[in-house]
């Protein structure tokens, strides 16, 4: 018979934290962890309540230590939390360092087999006999490592008030149905909290009760949104080299475009992907692509986009284009290769040697990774330019609640594209690199159009309207003069600022990309202590008037980024008309993504300066 | 006056329409009759040159595509990289003719990645390397597959083994490997037509002396040195198919190669004995060559079989670049499906 929860006595004197905590889950890599977390993290959410999961993990198949931090948060706080309220230690070599960062008064909950003396006594302690559990369920031997993980989920359910349904749930979307993976892990998750009903005494102070906050949104990583939002915008050919963290991206591709690309007459398939033996030819085919008429899209990551700098040049000068997704991790060299940073925006922006600057739109939400997805493909076909999405790794490879993708509400756009019919209309020569309309946009024909008017050669080299080579200075000047006004009329057509305005507030914080959540937090934090702040989140390079207006308006401006140097710090500045503003740069790099904690601190000091 | 005829071919066009803009490479460069040979090949085989894709990357070699073809489209893209930019464009429209042209320098150094590996994906793209064991743009510098012992004016001797750009597409897995030489004009333009209609990669190695820098007489790369030890495979025709009369042979004498598209290639034997359907063979040839300080030329491997690049994808009849926009977006119906399972 299971024993009664305690209702009264110690357990019931201290108050109860609801839906407000932090979980860090330490294990060793490749034990298969992912599945019991994402478990936790999937019910938490179908009880409604807001909760956030971030992958710390090593550049390692198995055995290093790795981290996953769930973030219950009803006030619907994404960030990544310093502070943890319950700690799960299943790996023996980082135990001790797990069990001194976990807040006074956190549960510590510990797989009984690691032997390392506990000389804590301001936490509670809770022994899982992890091995026992596991072993009941009779998993096949080499499955029973993995199954382990299922201890601390059932544990946690009963300590926390998980509902059992909702972790069922969770396992067949895990395993898409498949009814034996559910049904072995259901069951030590089963078993475990059966043996905590009739073994715990300890009486949880943390709980999990359900909210109805999490209805209209869903849970997904940006690298999926990015790579569903490219199948939507009409991408026919993708050409990729596997990057951590940007391989997700075209993986994604991978797993959804054969169920969505086939044509519905002739079944055939509407689009390619190429792995390619290195970024180079990944770039190389999606620019050979993009002159060919294809909307052709590339990812990868800082070490990556180095080895595309020659292939950028090429693609901006003979305006070519192509989309390339830049997943930042941290750099310089290898660096960090599984932590994220938002160390590459003055490279992406500046991509390539000679005279180089590119579009970036730069997504803040899962949901962004979907329509930018989309939007690039538009935007480059346009422009007739590559254009870059950066994103990075906080953003791109852990889970966020969001807003439901959104249909794209404007048609596919191709751009200023002649074929066959179109060039019969036209009387005189036609010239490529003609600026007909006075927007600095040329039109363009692709390979295959059978016209004897239509084929042009394209070149690295310096031409005239016409395509044909020509070192005369003038030619060189006015058609580099042309490619910087096209560059310049982009700016009002690109993704507009996100402004969040607080009333009484004088200075203002600029930020961009995934450190949306913490910039969003610490603002909270400070205006309950008197600092108010309007808020401005860049969504795209160039900056449009918004952003000056914005900057001028505000006596101080604090652009809050993840690197040393405050990239974007400098790119503002650079591009700042003589503002009286001051803008401040508050840039940190450590590996983790930024925190609300380290924002309010380094802004308070600020304001207090 | 009579009234002067000027020579069409099938489709009613004239050599004429088969021009590029006038060569600015050095009077007498090997590459100049490459470019002739591409000319006459795409006329004799009556391509419309709307159907044909130019790609090269840097170097001499690399500027060929502006002599020739003025009707078709061109690229002439990055050092070491027109495979992949070939690879990209050619799956706009699957039935254009791809041709690519590189060099030495282009292939066997910068680009030996993209080379081996567009060789394995086995792209349809006749890829003429000219090669002339210099670096003629940057003014005689050692290419990589210039010959150990070679001296040049401001570089002394070359230290190192030479690539042999053949040997290293037979180990690529090529399915069209030949080896040719700019004062055998015949042979290729045979090899050319052949590469063509070839579904697949088609490599020729084509030996294009440089006249102003690496042409001295005891050189591998020169006129004279070609001429004098040039050792032909075979005597290599290549029969389309509406002219498939039968051309008859002594038994035993030559070898019909068919190709996927009904056409023919025939090598007629001389005095060596051998078929290009074995990679073994091919790389013990070639070894006995060199031994015996031989240029071979002609077909030096062959499988015709060997599915290209375009039949491992599932790709409908409407080139990609002309699907319409709906066939490119997918329903809303079909996102809300996935904005379910988003979790």
């Amino acid at each position: 018979m299971a024993k009664p929860k305690p209702e009264s006595g110690e357990g019931s004197k201290t108050k109860k934290v609801v839906n407000e905590f932090s979980i860090n889950i330490a294990t060793v890599n490749g034990s298969g962890s992912q599945t019991a977390n994402l478990t936790l993290l999937r019910a938490i959410y179908k009880m409604g309540i807001p909760v956030s999961g971030k992958n710390i993990f090593p550049s390692n198949i198995q055995g290093l230590p790795t981290w996953y931090k769930i973030r219950v948060s009803k006030s619907g706080y994404a960030a990544r939390a310093k502070k943890t309220d319950i700690t799960v230690a299943m790996n023996p070599k980082t135990f001790r360092d797990d069990l001194e960062d976990l807040a006074p008064g956190g549960l510590f909950l510990y797989a009984d087999h690691i032997k390392e003396s506990i000389d804590r006594e301001d936490v509670l302690l809770c022994p899982l006999p992890v091995k026992n559990l596991a072993r009941e369920a009779k998993p096949p031997r080499e499955l029973r490592d993995y199954i382990a993980n299922m201890v601390y989920v059932g544990v946690l359910a009963y300590l926390l008030d998980i509902q059992m349904d909702t972790l069922k749930n969770a396992l067949d979307f895990h395993f898409k149905g498949k009814q034996g993976p559910v049904e072995l892990n259901f069951s030590v998750i089963q078993n475990a909290v059966k043996w905590a009903e009739a073994e715990l005494e300890l009486e949880s102070p943390f709980k999990i009760q359900p909210l109805d906050l999490t209805d209209g949104f869903i849970l997904a990583n940006g690298n999926t949104a990015g790579g569903l939002g490219t199948i939507y915008g009409g991408m026919h050919f993708v050409s990729w080299y596997p990057i951590t963290p940007a391989t997700s991206l075209p993986e994604a591709i991978l797993e959804y475009a054969p169920g969505l690309r086939k044509d519905p007459e002739t079944k055939k398939s509407t689009y390619a992907v190429i792995q390619a033996e290195d970024e180079l030819a990944s770039i190389g085919m999606v620019i050979g692509a993009g002159w060919a008429g294809l909307r052709a899209m590339t990812a990868t990551s800082g070490p990556g986009l180095s080895l595309m700098s020659e292939y950028a040049s090429l693609a901006y000068f003979t305006e070519i284009p192509i989309v390339v997704w830049v997943i930042q991790r941290v750099g310089p060299s290898t660096g960090l290769p599984t932590r994220t940073a938002q160390g590459d925006v003055n490279m992406t922006y500046y991509l390539g040697h000679g005279d180089t600057k590119h579009v970036v739109l730069i997504p803040g939400t899962v949901n962004e990774c979907f329509e930018f997805g989309w939007k690039a493909l538009d935007l480059a076909e346009k422009l007739q330019m590559p254009i870059f999405v950066l994103s990075d790794l906080d953003l791109g490879q852990n889970q966020w609640m969001t807003t439901p993708f959104e249909y794209p509400k404007t048609p596919i756009d191709r751009g200023k594209i002649l074929w066959e019919e179109d060039l019969e209309k036209i009387k005189d020569d036609w010239g490529r690199y003609l600026d007909l309309d006075g927007d600095a946009i040329p039109y363009r024909t692709v390979p295959g159009n059978r016209h004897p008017k239509s084929a042009y050669f394209a070149r690295g080299t310096g031409h005239d309207d016409y395509a044909n080579y020509s070192e005369k200075p003038e030619d060189w000047e006015e058609n580099l003069n042309r490619l910087k006004r096209k560059f310049e009329s982009s700016r009002p057509l690109l993704p507009e600022p996100e402004i969040s305005a607080q009333a009484g507030a004088t200075n203002g914080i600029i930020a961009f990309g995934s450190t949306d959540a913490a910039v969003r937090e610490a603002s909270d934090h400070l205006a309950a202590e008197g600092v108010k702040l309007d808020y401005l989140r860049l969504r795209a390079l160039p900056v449009n008037s918004q952003v000056l207006k914005f900057i001028r308006d505000h006596p101080r401006v604090y652009v809050i980024e993840n690197n040393r140097d405050g990239q974007m710090h400098s790119i503002l500045s650079l591009e700042l008309p003589d503002f009286p503003s001051e803008l401040v740069s508050l840039s940190h790099i450590d590996g983790l993504p930024l925190s609300a904690e380290w924002i309010k601190e380094v802004v308070l000091a600020e304001e207090k300066s | 006056m009579a009234k002067k005829t000027v020579k069409q071919n099938e489709i009613g066009l004239t050599k004429e329409d088969y021009k590029g803009e006038p060569t600015t490479l050095c009077l007498g460069c090997g590459h100049n009759a490459i470019v002739g040979q591409i000319i006459a090949a795409c006329y004799e085989l009556n391509i419309p040159p709307e159907s044909v894709v130019k790609i090269s990357g840097i170097g001499c070699s690399s500027k060929a595509p502006t002599y020739f073809m003025d009707r078709s489209f061109g690229f002439n893209g990055l050092h070491g990289r027109m495979p992949s930019l070939a690879t990209g464009a050619l799956f706009g429209d699957t039935s254009l003719i791809g041709i690519g042209v590189s060099g030495d320098g282009d292939t066997a150094s910068i680009g030996m990645g993209q080379f081996k590996h567009v060789t394995r994906r086995n792209l349809p793209l006749l890829y003429i390397v000219a090669n002339n064991g210099v670096y003629g743009l940057t003014k005689g510098q050692f290419s990589a597959t210039a010959e150990q012992g070679l001296a040049l004016k401001k570089q002394g001797q070359n230290r190192y083994v030479p690539v042999d750009i053949v040997w290293e597409a037979i180990a690529g897995r090529a399915s069209f490997v030949a080896r040719s030489f700019s004062g055998d004009p015949q042979q290729l333009k045979a090899l050319i037509k052949a590469g063509i209609h070839h579904r697949g990669i088609a490599v020729i190695d084509v030996i294009s002396p440089c006249v102003t820098f690496n042409n001295q007489d005891d050189s591998f790369h020169s006129y004279a040195w070609g001429k004098s030890h040039e050792v032909a495979l075979h005597e290599l025709s290549f029969v389309p198919p509406v002219r498939a009369i039968k051309v008859h042979y002594e038994k035993g004498e030559s070898l019909e190669v068919s190709l996927y598209d009904g056409t023919h290639i025939i090598l007629k034997k001389l005095e060596h004995d051998y078929e290009p359907t074995d990679r073994v063979k091919a790389f013990q040839m070639l070894e006995e060559a060199n031994d015996r300080n031989e240029l071979v030329t002609g077909l030096i491997y062959i499988n015709p079989k060997q599915k290209s690049l375009f039949d491992l994808y599932d790709l409908p009849e409407t080139p990609l670049n002309r699907l319409s926009n709906e066939k490119l977006r997918p329903s809303p119906e079909s996102l809300a499906e996935i904005n379910q399972v988003m979790f």
